[in-house]
């Protein structure tokens, strides 16, 4: 079946929705594509809260400030200006909307600190900030009537003399192959989480889109930057919010001591995550962790707060480790959390491929550059999804209509019917998988260098010669998830190319990225973005794009 | 350490026979196969499926996301009832030797361990599941509520839409219609929410049949509830404020009262009243219309007394009604 629209979302996260609402009220014929349903996608398990300057004692520049610091100066302040100054409107749109957003005792909405901000600026809903804002704009695209494809899985984008003019989709319900024709495209699919193991991220953060896009022709930015968050719990890595320390609990290691005060004397916990992340792996590597893990403390904080603020994380250490953390400090070590990188886009969305938009994780403006600020991402997807969701209207309706795409779509059909035939010779996606990820947690992690990206560029390749015979394990129309997990592991092979390529020619430390053998920031060379493009099944081609700097010039870094 | 899993199988795709319940009989034949895996002693019902979908059985259809609660995929049948598959715990399932997970036989199946969760989300369609906000909104800046208003609504906020609650509600397993467990308490979340401005029209549909009267408080909704929403409470509430709004003229409300009434004047229930005044007593078409099930349950020996006798120390219950006040002092 080709189905026409103007704007077509891929992606029904917060980016996702926020785009298609804002496409929707701009007059267009909208459709959302999700794998899974909306309210099923990964924004939902955001939980700290989302940051705006609205106090008065607050200003968007220091905002914009504190992101640019945490950035490590990689973040382009155009951008960075834009998402500070526009926050305000947005968190009061949703608030209107209906997000049940704390408040304070005059009933405004109240803050919480965060890591890596000089102001308490952080508003939330409990522990299910994310959770909140998710539900509250599924409502909103059900109030505007917009078309939602859901559990439809993308294979691939189609392009039309260089332009994005839409996406093949698998309806995982029938097994059938739909082309979703549009005007325009906009990329909302998130992060690639699962490209490593332990992540934090859900199963299905799988990078589809980055990867869908990157091998049409549109460029990746800062993949190098992958953020490991400081407290994923022991074993499964699951997250346990930073608005935990936002709310005063303390990292401890072996012997007790609050070992943050030897790394930020100042600001401690609450130092910006790659900081807190790093000092956690030397405390772990120097001996003074238990079984790689460090200490989450809450217990002085009391059941009131712990309870009310973050009944989440407590229910969670209590099902997956047994442990009472009103009484007991919690295992946690750093773990892979978000990629700052992505597609590159304008700050309209627009990325270097006309007709294709791109909002939200798997996007990269760069407003995050080195290091993102917690609760800067739901910010993120909330400002950049409205903006890509207006720029994309306003350029779909001066594209004329397609009537090709049969054969697109009937080739994709030969691809998939060819792939469920494989036949089977002994390696299966899941082995893969777990190589790959458990590769890219000890080679290309907090730490790295020349050798381990070597190997693990040696090994993504052996790894996608083997994907070669992976064969798909399920035979049936009907809901094949074999078939989507294959597709999955191409996509993140692809990805897991790009970091390591991105963060070899990147021969500084700089935010997430601390290479053991070039430990200094080097803004000499180095103030710059690494962008690759993919390069028809040879080595991907890499070049830069300059740092937009606006009113801050890179100072040293401290917390 | 060793566990056993046994899995209701089943694909549409493939027809023959029965094996689940009506309304879909028709459907393709469901089997159970029985997996053996190999996991650390907390590890959940998830992790075990997970396992055997990765190494033993690629075709078993599973929806699960974040493994931790909070997007809502998993859940299905456990051992018979509805549960969430990542937080429950084989330790804690495992009965004679094993634990079984199936579809919920209440939503139409699709694959496996998938079903469809179509009437789930149209329940939520139709309960207008969004903010009509008051007017005007405030310029630039935001509805001025207190926090015990928002923290009011939070409970249900934390829904994460499982549908456990929907899967074994015992009023829509009779009723395909009722709006169930999970719709209604966002209707309430919305109804409740001081920011809007329908709450007399929202009070007012959900009222009408299929709505918060139909609930029979059999729990199951509370009970299975992985976020302790307790939908339950969300509809007691929802129809306290609906009396208090003047939307009594409804068989629900007149049930309520009937129910109250008898236990006031005689200290016990008068079945006998009971139906004719909740349908009201000159609906004599509804009151006809109950009548097989009145026959059915006499003949299994359900029938009420025919002479209803006032209790003992009656007066006592007249002061518990004068004390709470309201319409029954």
């Amino acid at each position: 079946m080709i189905l026409d629209h103007d704007v077509v979302v891929l992606g029904a996260g917060l980016a996702g929705m926020r785009a298609a609402l804002e496409a929707a009220r701009a007059g267009v014929k909208v459709a959302v594509v999700s794998k899974v349903h909306p309210v099923r996608s990964h924004s939902g398990a955001a939980q700290g809260g989302i940051n705006a300057a609205i106090g008065k004692d607050d200003s968007w520049e220091i905002h914009a400030f504190d992101t640019i610091k945490g950035s490590d100066y990689l973040a382009d302040q155009d951008a960075v200006e834009i998402m500070a100054s526009e926050a305000p409107r947005d968190i009061i749109e949703l608030e209107h909307m209906g997000v049940t957003f704390f408040r304070d005792d005059q009933g405004k909405l109240g803050t919480r600190a965060f890591g890596g901000a000089s102001k308490a600026r952080t508003y939330f809903v409990g522990d299910i900030t994310g959770q909140a804002l998710l539900y509250t704009l599924y409502d909103q695209i059900l109030k505007a009537g917009v078309q939602i494809y859901e559990e439809w899985f993308a294979t691939a984008l189609y392009t039309v003399e260089g332009a994005c003019r839409g996406a093949v989709c698998i309806d995982m319900l029938s097994g059938e192959l739909h082309l979703l024709r549009a005007g325009a495209i906009i990329m909302a699919s998130g992060g690639c989480g699962r490209v490593y193991e332990p992540s934090t991220n859900a199963l299905i953060c799988t990078g589809d889109g980055i990867a869908l896009a990157y091998r049409v022709g549109a460029p990746l930015m800062d993949m190098e930057m992958v953020q490991y968050h400081p407290t994923t719990l022991k074993g499964s890595g699951f997250l346990m919010t930073e608005a935990a320390r936002g709310e005063g609990a303390y990292l401890l290691n072996a012997s007790g001591e609050r070992f943050m005060q030897r790394y930020a004397p100042k600001m401690m916990e609450l130092a910006s995550r790659d900081v807190v992340s790093r000092s956690e792996t030397i405390e772990i590597a120097e001996g003074r962790g238990v079984d790689d893990c460090v200490f989450l403390d809450l217990r002085h904080l009391g059941p009131e707060v712990v309870m009310r603020k973050l009944p989440q994380i407590h229910e969670m250490a209590l099902d997956f480790l047994g442990i009472d953390m009103l009484t007991t400090p919690v295992p946690v070590r750093p773990g892979m959390h978000y990629i700052m990188g992505g597609i590159k886009t304008d700050a309209t969305g627009a990325t270097a491929m006309p007709g294709m938009y791109a909002a939200g994780e798997c996007a990269c403006v760069s407003v995050h550059g080195g290091n993102r600020l917690g609760a800067n991402s739901l910010l993120d997807t909330l400002v950049f999804g409205r903006r890509s969701g207006a720029a994309s209207a306003n350029y779909a309706r001066q594209v004329q209509p397609l009537t090709s795409g049969e054969d697109f779509l009937r080739s994709e059909q030969v691809r998939i019917a060819a792939l469920l035939e494989r036949p089977y010779e002994g390696e299966t996606h899941a082995r893969l998988r777990l190589e790959l990820g458990t590769m890219m947690d000890r080679n290309v992690g907090v730490y790295r260098d020349e050798a381990g990206l070597q190997a693990a560029l040696q090994t993504i390749q052996q790894l996608k010669q083997r994907y070669q015979h992976v064969a798909v394990g399920d035979k049936s129309r009907v809901y094949n998830q074999a078939l989507t997990f294959v597709l999955e592991l191409g996509y993140m092979l692809d990805i897991a190319e790009t970091i390591v390529y991105s963060a070899l020619t990147r021969t500084e430390s700089r935010g997430a990225q601390s290479r053991t053998d070039f430990p200094k920031r080097n803004d000499a060379e180095w103030l710059k973005h690494v962008v690759i493009h993919s390069h028809d099944g040879q080595a991907p081609a890499i070049d830069f794009s300059p740092v937009s700097i606006t009113k801050w010039p890179p100072q040293e870094r401290t917390y | 350490m060793k566990w056993t899993i046994v899995v209701g199988r089943y694909d549409k795709d493939q027809p023959a026979g029965s094996g689940y319940p009506p309304p879909f009989e028709s459907a393709a034949a469901k089997r159970y196969q029985t997996f053996e895996v190999d996991l650390p002693e907390h590890a959940m019902v998830l992790d075990a499926l997970i396992q055997v979908r990765e190494y033993q059985d690629e075709s078993l259809a599973v929806r699960c996301a974040c493994r931790s609660a909070i997007c809502g995929s998993c859940a299905m049948w456990i051992n018979g009832h509805a549960n969430l598959a990542c937080t429950s715990k084989l330790r804690d399932f495992t009965v004679d030797g094993k634990v079984t997970v199936e579809s919920p036989p209440s939503m139409p199946p699709i694959r496996d361990l998938v079903c469809d969760m179509t009437p789930f989300w149209q329940k939520n369609r139709q309960v207008r599941p969004w903010l009509e906000g008051k007017e005007p909104v405030p310029a630039g800046e935001e509805y001025r509520v207190p926090n015990a208003a928002m923290e009011n609504l939070i409970q249900e906020v934390g829904c994460i839409s499982c549908g456990a609650c929907l899967m074994d509600c015992e009023s829509f397993a009779v009723n395909q219609n009722f709006l169930g467990p999970a719709a209604l308490a966002k209707a309430y979340r919305y109804t409740a929410d001081p920011r809007d401005a329908e709450t007399r029209d929202r009070l007012k549909t959900y009222s009408e049949p299929d709505g918060v009267w139909d609930c029979t408080h059999c729990y199951e909704c509370v009970q299975q509830c992985p976020k302790g929403v307790a939908p339950l409470e969300q509809i007691l509430k929802l129809r306290r404020m609906a009396v208090e709004e003047g939307f009594t003229n409804n068989a629900g409300t007149r049930h309520a009262y009937a129910f109250a009434e008898s236990v006031k004047d005689s200290g016990r229930l008068n079945e006998l009243t009971l139906m004719p005044k909740s349908f009201g007593l000159l609906n004599i078409r509804a009151q006809l219309q109950s009548l097989p099930a009145a026959f059915n349950m006499a003949r299994a020996g359900k029938l009420p007394p025919l002479i209803h006798k006032k209790i003992p120390g009656l007066a006592r219950i007249k002061s518990i009604f004068a004390k709470v006040g309201g319409k029954f002092k």
